[in-house]
């Protein structure tokens, strides 16, 4: 009787599905106030504490001359003119006057050469977004152990909804969430004083959204796609603990690649986590190079339909043991 | 048309290689009718609703719902069939009624549609009262009540019950029973279901399976089961001293009669309660007086004991040990 049944019909019907299931797992955070308060305060500690007590504009402050022991300088007098005999001796302090009316200018550029940016608080505010959305992502996989385990996950899979809905479900959860979390980064951002560019506008935050929902996506297909048939979620755990910190330190959201080994460095190319966080820089921080930003959502898009694509039909394979 | 409604060959699942859970399982349901799975934890009785529900893919054998294969037309069955699994599955940060309306999303039931049924099956499990309380307040009866109601919300022509009382007191086992009944007559349902409580696989079902380490050790009726171990056993107690034994055992349908002691006899025969007036009638006429009378049922019980030569109640455990078994028995499945 169903096989006449006609797509449209069929279609709205998955579409019914899907939004049921997301709307389950909203509905579950929003009605938990601790997970909400913990999704709001985490973002506040990690700013407030990290970004600000990792103030590496300060090592090169002026400061720093008055513990360096700047000697005499002397120099054949006939180097500067022909017509001086013997040796022009520069004093010190000349020496460390001009330093010292230099230096910042100095700090500043290689604060600039080294981040893109004069103030690191601000290059780390954008890569603490990244950090985030790595973690919601990662952590949504956790949902669907949960579900197999208080056989929520049993009754889904006896309705006719389609076993795509269930992990799209949960990836368009966690994707919204990550959203929902870089909103309260970037505002507070702005309080603590991060330094926007001046090609940044607020269509750019659209952009923004647009950037996290694809990365998002392809994490956390990615980490479904290994709790498809996770009944442990000790085991689970130990996946997402293995691989978000790495994920994180082997990319460009804390400290620029181009300082890390050769070898370092080819990984940091191919993590998705760099592409991220160049193109929220590109869009918040930095002079946007239109360039740049087209790679990086060229290979975010193609990270997120690759990913979603593979979690899609292994859970066709394997939701159902 | 009676036709099969649910037509199970073969069916067999072997876990992991070696564990097999349901080895070569054949049966037929017929339209309309109850059947019960009936055997002990751990007899292959859940394993084969995952199965016949699409949850688990059978090794070997094939089963059709409504004439579709489970395997291959998966989600045309998925949409006739109702499920009320073993567990809790609701959602228990969810409302009552969210749960039942996620339950209507599922099926892909237009919103105000699955809204009107969900009112009604709410006011049918008399659960209306705590329909926008968490899930987790919820008491056993309530919660089971509510699953009966989210298998219910697509309307299902077959609806699977797996153990819809296990863990339940005696008064919400009844109470749930009577709602099942009072569903099957307004929806015109034909239900499978698994129980190892015998009082209820005799009083409820129209056929009965009993199923053993995977197999299916026989099917019938609750009465042709009792009938094939034998008939009934009556006790009979006179006012007078006469030995009357040979009276008795004139009697039509009267198997064999023993005297026990001076004024009482046991006898054996078929259909005891149609029996004992004649029996009585036999009596009096010839001047005897029956003080007491009583027939005792062949017992599903008994029946279990004789195909597979244990008692059910040796492998029935305290509700604490079946809860934890049926943890690790999930773990094991999954």
């Amino acid at each position: 009787m169903m096989l006449e049944s006609n797509d449209g019909v069929k279609f709205k019907a998955m579409l019914q599905g899907f939004w049921g299931l997301t709307s389950r797992e909203l509905k579950k955070w929003m009605k938990e106030p601790l997970i909400l308060f913990m999704a709001i305060i985490q973002p506040i500690i990690w700013m407030t504490l990290f970004g600000k007590s990792m103030n590496i504009g300060a090592i090169l402050s002026t400061s720093t001359l008055n513990e360096i022991n700047i000697p005499d300088i002397r120099i054949p007098g006939n180097l500067l003119n022909p017509q001086i005999d013997g040796v022009v001796t520069i004093p010190s302090f000349v020496l460390s006057e001009n330093l010292r009316s230099i230096f910042p200018t100095i700090s500043l550029k290689a604060m600039e050469s080294t981040f893109g940016v004069s103030d690191y608080f601000s290059y780390l505010a954008v890569g603490m977004i990244s950090m985030l959305t790595i973690f919601t992502s990662t952590f949504s996989s956790m949902s669907i152990v949960w579900d197999r385990r208080l056989g929520f996950l049993y009754k889904v899979l006896s309705t006719p909804v389609p076993r795509s809905a269930i992990v799209l479900s949960k990836v368009f959860n966690a994707a919204l969430r990550s959203i929902f979390q870089s909103t309260i980064i970037l505002g507070l951002a702005a309080i603590l004083g991060i330094r926007f560019s001046s090609t940044f506008s607020l269509l750019n935050i659209l952009a923004i959204y647009l950037a996290i929902f694809l990365f998002s996506m392809g994490i956390s297909s990615l980490f479904l796609a290994f709790a498809l048939r996770s009944t442990r979620h000790e085991t689970q755990m130990a996946v997402v603990n293995l691989f978000n910190l790495p994920l994180m330190f082997t990319s460009n959201a804390f400290f620029p690649t181009r300082m890390m080994p050769e070898w370092l460095q080819g990984i940091a190319s191919i993590n998705p986590v760099s592409y991220i966080t160049d193109a929220l820089r590109q869009l918040t921080i930095y002079q946007t190079n239109y360039a740049t930003l087209l790679i990086d959502f060229t290979y975010l898009t193609v990270f997120a339909i690759l990913l979603t694509t593979v979690g899609i039909i292994l859970s066709w394979k394997y939701l159902t043991k | 048309m009676n036709q099969d409604v649910i037509v199970v060959e073969n069916l067999t699942k072997i876990f992991n290689g070696s564990l097999v859970a349901v080895d070569h399982v054949s049966f037929n349901v017929k339209r309309g009718e109850i059947f019960g799975l009936l055997g002990p934890n751990g007899a292959g009785k859940t394993t084969t609703i995952n199965m016949l529900t699409t949850v688990l893919k059978p090794t070997e054998g094939r089963a059709f719902i409504m004439g579709y294969d489970v395997v291959k037309h998966a989600s045309i069955v998925r949409r006739s069939i109702g499920v009320v699994p073993q567990e809790y599955t609701a959602d228990e940060d969810l409302t009552g009624y969210e749960n039942i309306i996620l339950c209507g999303d599922l099926y892909g039931i237009p919103r105000d549609t699955s809204k009107k049924r969900a009112m009604e099956l709410l006011e049918l499990m008399e659960l209306t009262r705590f329909k926008d309380k968490k899930v987790e307040t919820y008491s056993g009866g309530m919660r089971r009540r509510l699953e009966l109601a989210c298998g219910l919300i697509n309307r299902p022509k077959v609806l699977f019950l797996d153990e819809p009382t296990l863990g339940l007191d005696v008064q919400t086992r009844s109470a749930i029973w009577n709602y099942i009944k009072k569903l099957k007559e307004e929806y015109d349902m034909t239900i499978l279901m698994t129980t190892h409580y015998m009082e209820e696989a005799d009083n409820l079902c129209d056929k009965i399976a009993i199923i053993d380490h995977g197999k299916i050790v026989i099917t019938g009726t609750p009465q042709e089961l009792k009938n094939s171990i034998g008939s009934d056993i009556m006790e009979i107690i006179i006012l007078e001293e006469d030995d009357v034994t040979n009276l008795i055992n004139r009697i039509e349908y009267v198997k064999e009669v023993k005297k026990r002691s001076d004024r009482s006899y046991i006898v054996r025969l078929e259909n005891g309660e149609i029996v004992a007036p004649l029996i009585i009638d036999n009596l009096s006429k010839k001047g005897y007086h029956v003080v007491k009378l009583s027939i005792s049922k062949p017992t599903l019980d008994e029946v279990f004991l004789t195909y597979t030569g244990r008692a059910m109640r040796d492998s029935e455990e305290a509700r604490e040990t079946i809860m934890s078994q049926r943890i690790t028995l999930r773990r094991a499945r999954r």
